[in-house]
């Protein structure tokens, strides 16, 4: 399946912790097409907000990419110098940052730091046309001309969130990777955010991978959704599949966790807490809380399968379970 | 105890400082065995005679023994710093935690009083206070007048920790569970602040050090003691460098050197324990 | 809105210059003693002969130097005189007043501060914004721990090591004073450079002992800042890692550098009379030496007021400007 504008191969990340290796990342792979939305959620501390650094190779010591390719429109990206690289990013890959909190320089007015982007970018247009690019790039998400003049403390936390969705996307990338854009918002924000997200996307046809862990959002916006676990990847499916028909153990619990409007019932979590990623259980990671637990899962890690139509589930019993 | 040892071994600038004050310490144990301590009064022995066996350190202009004078000196010193330093920062712990546990105006005068204090270089303050008192200053009234403006600077410090430790969760959660207003400052916020208090506390001497350092060089500390400082003052008096007794100035400014270096290498330790985010990784 | 601020500001500083004033009133008052007759009497046991009519000259004394009225008259009459920057004459270089030793010495010690202050803070940020930047060379890291240990002492500790070195041993600099005595005040190129050199040994007993804190405390403050999330996102804005560096992290972690400077400034100068004491600078720091040698109490007080207030001051223009640096200490009050 050529033609992906990404594709993510194998990809390990590892952290130097005094107490020991920490695997933030164990062997990832996945693809995503032109204009695609993909989720990929996962608990806190599953090594998904390393994923995205390491799609930009931002990682550093006492971090490092341990192996794995990651491919741009066909290009490896480890084989880019540290100036191509950078020229790409944003450019090529663009990130949403988390934490509409603090993402922004403080002591910088909002245009400006649209502007330094666009400049350390080779941009090189004069006044009037920059403001109006500016001007323009702020409209287009939903936030009026002035802003360009603000400091980031006088904006709420969702006009702060859009001004990072202009800065991501003033040089049209064609990946956007968004790093849980909406929390700490509040809902009625939310939706707007990712209205905001999903009508620039759609006009830069640009795909997307929308990292977080609510459920609930990634439902509403992906067309497909990976989880992580422990650093893995476990499941992959169009997201009406997974929430109709999840196949991985840990998928099943998190669907099943989910409130909902139309059936009453006791609040459904899952036993246990999620490993340390420094001390993985051997074979399968999620074996110790997984109800479906065997002998051979406690051997042997489960390799993504192919389960069913564009799904992949890494568990050994994927056919077998209903 | 093991624990602690090796904690110190770990930590380089704790050990580096320890090492040095110990050494201090050393020097005027061993020093007091060795010397007669009345020899550091004037007029004991043979005046401006280099360092020799008989003399280590050699003798000054009004005939003190300069190695006892070094032997008394020191501890001398030290105490005039221990003493407003502990005062310092024991006024300074009461105010901060009255100030930040109970808010409200209280807070804004005792932190008002602490930021305006701190804009006045206490120095000059501290000359102004001597200078009044002027008459035969001992040792302990020395301290008591670095004491008086100790407290500012670690109160302002210290305060600042407690308020952003009162915001962590386990202090809402005591107080819900219903602990009150000193149980939960003795009992929750007090061991989290020990290694930051220390810090200060150690910081704190220095800075007293430091000040009646500079107020015995001006001529304004206890005339008869043979402090560090007053010793500086005697060679700036006697223009001991210009003449050439090498041996007079030296030592002070050695052993006022190996001071502040220890307690800054142990405040810079206490520091790491403080604020784990400052330690080295292993 | 702005005006609440300024207003709020002055009048703390006004607080403070009344609070000197007010000390410096009552503290010398605490003692009992009356510093004319304690220095009239010194003068007259060192004369010798006892001094008939002592009574008399101490009246005269008392009158033309207004000791003889009540307290509160006294203490009207010190704060009108203060704000009128009178502060009476200087009892043991009578007939020159106050004002007119402290305007003598004052240019010195400000050239002197400024320049030490304004330098060490420059080079020391700087080298310790490079030291926390990964990008920086390697033998830099050599330069930390004498600069640390360097910090630790005091500034006339090293000014004394210095004169040693320099001016006694090697006799290439000035053992001390302002020029040599004896030159000619004029602006010409041979007294200038004269003043230069002699303050060469002060200025440098300051900035080598300061620039290592300043650099200590910027590195910190940068290695904070660079773990910041505007940093990391910066860095994924594909931004020149030298524009990261001076517009992201270098101009947020000066800021508390900046406060650090004005809170230390009191510090700076206590040290700076010292410094002035052992290398004997006209400056504040000598003229104090000598009052306190001459128990000229109207001098000390000049002196120890004079300096507050100008501290207070400084403190005051520069609270008004940070503002200007941190968009986010706006001059509304929140």
């Amino acid at each position: 399946m050529s033609g992906a504008v990404l594709e993510v191969t194998d990809l390990c990340v590892s952290y130097a912790h005094p107490l020991g290796l920490v695997r933030a990342v164990d062997g990832v792979s996945f693809r995503l097409a032109p204009g695609e939305r993909f989720g990929l959620a996962g608990e806190s501390g599953c090594g998904k907000s390393t994923m995205a650094l390491a799609i930009l190779r931002m990682i550093r010591p006492p971090g490092r990419i341990d192996g794995g390719s990651v491919r741009l429109d066909g290009v490896e990206l480890s084989s880019l110098s540290r100036e191509a690289m950078r020229q790409l990013r944003l450019a090529g890959i663009a990130l949403v940052p988390q934490g509409s909190m603090n993402s922004l320089n403080p002591v910088m007015r909002i245009g400006r730091q649209i502007e330094d982007a666009l400049a350390n970018h080779g941009v090189a247009l004069p006044r009037k046309a920059l403001n109006a690019r500016i001007a323009d790039l702020l409209s287009t998400v939903g936030l009026r001309g002035e802003v360009a003049a603000m400091y980031p403390h006088e904006l709420s936390g969702g006009m702060k969130q859009r001004a990072c969705i202009a800065i991501a996307i003033c040089l049209s990338p064609r990946v956007i990777i968004a790093d849980e854009p909406t929390s700490a918002l509040d809902v009625v924000v939310q939706r707007q955010v990712m209205e905001t997200l999903a009508r620039v996307q759609r006009d830069l046809g640009a795909a997307v991978i929308l990292v977080g862990h609510d459920m609930g959002l990634m439902a509403q916006f992906v067309d497909r959704l990976g989880i992580m676990y422990a650093g893995r990847l476990v499941e992959v499916a169009p997201v009406g599949t997974m929430v109709t028909a999840p196949r991985h153990p840990y998928t099943r619990a998190l669907i099943s966790s989910l409130p909902s409007l139309d059936r009453k019932g006791e609040l459904q979590g899952i036993p246990g807490l999620a490993p340390l990623l420094r001390d993985l259980p051997p074979g399968c990671a999620f074996h110790p809380r997984c109800p479906l637990a065997a002998e051979r899962c406690r051997r042997e890690a489960p390799a993504l399968r192919t389960a069913g139509e564009a799904a992949v589930v890494a568990c050994h019993f994927a056919e077998t379970a209903p | 105890m093991r624990a602690v040892i090796s904690y110190i071994g770990r930590n380089r600038s704790l050990l580096v400082g320890t090492v040095l004050l110990l050494a201090l310490a050393a020097f005027v144990f061993v020093g007091a065995l060795l010397v007669d301590t009345e020899n550091a009064r004037p007029l004991s022995v043979p005046i401006l005679r280099p360092p020799s066996w008989d003399y280590p350190f050699g003798t000054d202009k009004t005939g003190r023994d300069l190695f006892a004078v070094m032997v008394v000196g020191t501890p001398l010193t030290l105490r005039i710093g221990f003493i407003a330093g502990f005062l310092g920062v024991g006024f300074a712990t009461i105010l901060a935690f009255t100030a930040a546990f109970y808010r409200g105006m209280t807070d804004t005068i005792i932190r008002s009083i602490a930021d305006i204090g701190l804009t006045v270089p206490s120095l000059l303050v501290l000359i102004l206070i001597a200078v009044s008192i002027r008459g035969s200053l001992t040792v302990n009234q020395m301290a008591l007048i670095v004491a008086s403006l100790a407290w500012l600077n670690p109160t302002r410090t210290i305060r600042s920790q407690v308020l952003t430790l009162r915001e962590r969760g386990y202090v809402e959660l005591a107080a819900m569970s219903g602990m009150r207003g000193p149980e939960i400052i003795f009992c929750e916020l007090m061991p989290n602040l020990l290694p930051y208090i220390g810090a200060t506390l150690v910081s704190s001497v220095s800075s007293a050090i430091l000040a009646s350092i500079g107020l015995e060089v001006l001529g304004l500390g206890p005339m008869e003691a043979p402090t560090l400082g007053m010793t500086l003052y005697w060679v700036n008096f006697y223009a001991a460098m210009i003449n050439g007794w090498w041996w007079w100035w030296i030592p002070p400014i050695v052993i006022i050197v190996v001071v502040f270096l220890g307690l800054f290498f142990v405040t810079v330790g206490l520091d790491e324990i403080a604020n784990p985010r400052l330690r080295r990784s292993a | 809105m702005q005006a609440v601020y300024v207003l709020k500001r002055f009048g703390v500083f006004l607080l403070i210059v009344w609070l000197a004033a007010t000390l410096n009133f009552f503290l010398p008052k605490l003692s009992g003693q009356d510093p004319v007759r304690a220095k009239l009497l010194a003068e007259a046991a060192m004369g010798g002969n006892v001094q008939l009519g002592l009574e008399e000259m101490v009246k005269e004394y008392d009158t033309r130097f207004g000791l003889d009225k009540p307290l509160i008259v006294q203490y009207g009459n010190y704060l009108w005189d203060i704000s009128h920057f009178d502060f009476n004459y200087s009892i043991s270089n009578y007939p020159r007043t106050v004002r007119e030793l402290i305007g003598e010495a004052i240019p010195w010690t400000i050239c002197l501060l400024a320049t030490t202050t304004l330098l060490s803070f420059a080079i020391g940020t700087f080298l310790g914004a490079l030291l926390a930047w990964p990008g920086a060379p390697a033998w830099m890291r050599y330069l930390m721990p004498p600069l640390w240990a360097l910090h630790a002492i005091p500034f006339f500790l090293f000014g004394l090591i210095l004169v040693y070195i320099f001016a006694f041993r090697l006799q290439i600099l000035p053992m001390f004073g302002g020029y040599t005595p004896g030159a000619i005040e004029a602006f010409t190129w041979d007294y200038i450079s004269d003043i230069l050199v002699h303050s060469i040994l002060p200025a440098l007993s300051i900035i080598l002992v300061s620039v290592g804190g300043w650099a200590l405390a910027m590195r910190g403050m940068m290695v904070t800042t660079m773990g910041e999330d505007y940093v990391v996102f910066a860095e994924a804005k594909g931004l020149r890692p030298g524009t990261v560096f001076m517009r992201y992290c270098l101009r947020n972690a000066i800021l508390p550098q900046v406060t650090a400077l004005v809170l230390a400034l009191g510090q700076i100068l206590s040290g700076a009379v010292l410094v002035e004491v052992i290398f004997g600078f006209p400056g504040i720091g000598a003229l104090l030496f000598h009052a306190i040698q001459e128990n000229d109490h109207f001098l000390i007080q000049g002196i120890v007021f004079t300096v507050i207030a100008a501290l207070g001051l400084g403190t005051f223009l520069l609270d008004v400007a940070y503002p200007l640096l941190d968009p986010r200490i706006s001059y509304r009050r929140r």
